[in-house]
């Protein structure tokens, strides 16, 4: 099991926008997390990244072959360094840097080198650097989006954007991957290279996916088991077949196409 | 046929509606300046002169400056930025010309060698007070670029950076009053003092943005300042402190001629020192850290960049170029008091770094430079400098919100080898999706 959340809780004021919530997934599994806007979705993978403190509730994780460390209340970029990491559901790029640039950010919490490094420009720092621009556009080409290193990021057209933020992920060496609505706006074509980039990071990167997203068709070709979020609370887990069914799940989404 | 015309009336159109906007803002403005341009109380005769004449300047000077403001905005609105765009053609051209300029970087040996050349001979020929007005100007270069890394690369709006100079300077000459440290001792110590007051001003403010950050770190620059003031046991308060010595070789003794080009010299020799840690900086995973923070804070954090330390490292290197900037302050003006050091001083620092481009090392010179040298070049407006100032400001936000000198992104090559390696290593991408 690489995470493990139990009763976890998120409070806003009056609003609980997640309402003890447990959730496991298991190594090399690939989950998606649906529900309708506002069910509490993005604030949950806020919670787990650290990026919220939750009210209540705790979060372990387990990156195979160590042992399970609890991150409840950890700071994000520890988090991070951890091997958990995410995109977000309105991207975001450092827009003023070049796409390269935005992925070797993904590498800094693997770097050691600090001012007196950059100032003299030790051979180890040296190292560090080349290896840097190395290991960031190999994340780039694993999205497939290296022909754009050099260009600044906020010109990348919508789909590589997204993308953009996928390698920047990768290049934090993770073994767990969030992705906040990955597909959200993307064209048919760019939906199913995603499924195949989704597909290939798992098998050939040994890496367990955890997705947020509306594409019901995508959720249903991709993930093996899906939890399913309403006003805070779960109200299903299983496989695609058995959601489907799901009266609960059905209700929820009262109108849309769950079928699909 | 029609194109034209259709062209043409929105033009009109446009141009009749600049015309009335135009026309109200001009007498608006002659009714605000009414008793200052218009009336005079003629003292002597007790009675009021009326300067009609005035109020038609007025009038007609507003009305044309509002007009051609209009119009400039509009052209810049219309893709004038981008030198391709659909902008009109002459100002276009101009600015596609500035673009080149100003992205031809890279000195080559001949252009150094020429400055090199310009700057070892000033002081010999341009002779005392041009020395000194160019030692000013290189003070606010220094403080230019330490506020940088704060503003330009860490993203903070910090409003306090005055107070790190007057703690450099007041550090050098309370040591050397006190323990006789000399000016050389008192640079290293100088810069530490600044950086770590800089630090533990920091850690209380680490949670605050944007517009609370320049409120607490203005607050706090006053605060400095009447410290300095009313501590007077120690810091001599307004009064101040006198006689610090200047800058020797040690064991030479020099005329104030040769001492004042010895300062211009330490001054050189500072930049040029500045500019080379801040270049690496920016070029290393430090640099890279700061540009992600003052991004997207939230972002950089998810990626696991530790953004306190971030933020702390920013100020702490920004400090450390105050407090040395402070000691050679001290050291040439030899008296120092806490007037030296009011907001109005931070102000320009941060007007320096903004108009000559957030970032961008060159644009920060410039800017600095042109704030500082040309008041002085220009005493006899000295009562329209303040004018001056604000009007350069406010033209350059709106026209060139980046700075005099943009900052650009610096571009990595990948060899083919190196291209080849990483696609077999990312798996053959045309197989699925
Ligand atoms: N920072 C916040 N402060 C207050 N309320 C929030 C905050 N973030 C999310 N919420 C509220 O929590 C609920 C869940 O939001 P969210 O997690 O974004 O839903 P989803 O991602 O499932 O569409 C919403 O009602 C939203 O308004
Ligand atoms: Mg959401």
């Amino acid at each position: 099991m690489v995470l493990d959340v139990r009763g976890l809780t998120m409070d806003f004021g009056g609003l609980r926008a997640v309402d003890h919530v447990d959730l496991q997934i298991n190594d090399g599994e690939i989950v998606a997390l649906i529900g309708p806007n506002g069910a509490g979705k993005t604030t949950f993978f806020n919670c787990v990244t650290g990026m919220y403190t939750p009210t209540a509730g705790s979060v372990t994780i387990q990156k195979p072959g160590t042992d399970p460390r609890t991150i409840t209340n950890m700071r994000p970029h520890l988090i991070t360094a951890q091997g958990l990491a995410r995109t977000f559901q309105n991207i975001r790029l450092f827009p003023e840097m070049t796409v390269l640039e935005n992925v070797m950010i993904g590498r800094d919490c693997r770097l050691r080198a600090g001012i007196l490094g950059a100032i003299f420009r030790d051979k180890r720092t040296r190292a560090e650097e080349e290896q840097v621009v190395l290991d960031a556009y190999r994340a780039l080409e694993i999205v497939g989006i290296g022909k754009w290193a050099n260009e600044t990021a906020k010109n990348l057209p919508y789909g590589a954007q997204r993308k953009l933020e996928i390698a920047r992920a990768l290049a934090t060496e993770p073994f767990l991957v969030l992705l906040d609505e990955p597909a959200a706006g993307m064209n048919p074509q760019e939906t199913r290279d995603l499924v195949g980039l989704i597909r290939r990071l798992r098998s050939e990167h040994n890496l367990s996916i955890f997705l947020i997203e509306h594409d019901m068709s995508l959720v249903m070709t991709l993930s093996e088991r899906i939890y399913v979020m309403d006003y805070g609370k779960l109200i299903a887990v299983g496989n695609p077949a058995e959601v489907r069914k799901n009266p609960a799940v059905i209700k929820a989404y009262l109108g849309e196409d769950v079928s699909a | 046929m029609s194109d034209t015309a259709q062209t043409i009336r929105p033009t009109l159109n446009r141009h009749v509606d600049f015309a009335r906007r135009s026309l109200l803002i001009s007498i608006w403005f002659a009714i605000l300046t009414f008793p200052i341009m218009v009336m005079r109380a003629d003292v002597a005769a007790r009675s009021i002169v009326w300067r009609w004449s005035n109020l038609v300047w007025v009038i007609a000077g507003t009305f044309v400056g509002s007009w051609i403001w209009r119009v400039a905005l509009e052209r810049k609105k219309n893709g004038g930025g981008n030198p391709s765009g659909p902008g009109s053609r002459g100002i276009a051209a101009v600015r596609a010309r500035i673009a080149i300029l100003t992205r031809q970087r890279h000195f080559t040996l001949g252009s150094f060698i020429v400055l090199a050349v310009v700057i070892g001979i000033f002081p010999f020929a341009g002779g005392m007070w041009q020395t000194n007005v160019m030692i000013t100007a290189l003070l606010y270069v220094v403080l230019g670029l330490g506020l940088n890394i704060i503003i330009g690369l860490g993203g903070m709006l910090h409003i306090g950076y005055i107070a790190f100079y007057a703690l450099g300077a007041y550090s050098y000459a309370l040591l050397n009053q006190q323990f006789g440290l000399n000016f050389w001792m008192a640079l290293p110590v100088g810069a530490l003092i600044g950086g770590v007051a800089s630090l533990l001003i920091g850690i209380p403010v680490l949670r605050l943005r944007g517009d609370y950050l320049a409120i607490v770190t203005l607050a706090f620059a006053e605060i400095t300042r009447l410290v300095l003031e009313n501590w007077a046991d120690v810091t001599g308060g307004t009064a101040g402190i006198r006689s610090i010595p200047r800058p020797t070789i040690p064991g030479m003794r020099m005329t104030l001629p040769q001492t004042t080009v010895f300062i211009y010299f330490t001054m050189i020799a500072l930049v040029v020192f500045t500019i080379f840690v801040v270049r690496r900086l920016e070029n290393s995973r430090i640099g890279r850290q700061f540009v992600a923070m003052k991004e997207d804070v939230i972002a950089a954090q998810a990626m696991g960049v530790n953004v306190a330390k971030t933020k702390l490292t920013a100020l702490g290197l920004g400090g450390v170029w105050a407090g040395m900037a402070g000691v050679v302050f001290a050291a040439r003006t030899t008296f120092i008091n806490p007037a030296s050091f009011s907001v109005w001083e931070s102000i320009i620092v941060l007007c320096t770094v903004v108009l000559g481009g957030m970032g961008s090392i060159p644009g920060v010179i410039v800017g600095a430079l042109v704030l500082i040298l040309v008041p002085e070049y220009l005493r006899a407006f000295v009562q329209f400098r303040m004018l001056l100032f604000g009007a350069i400001l406010v033209t350059m936000m709106v026209f060139r919100p980046g700075g005099i000198i943009q900052k650009r992104r610096r571009a990595y090559t990948i060899s083919s080898v190196e291209k080849q390696q990483a696609v077999t290593e990312s798996g053959d991408l045309s197989i699925e999706g």
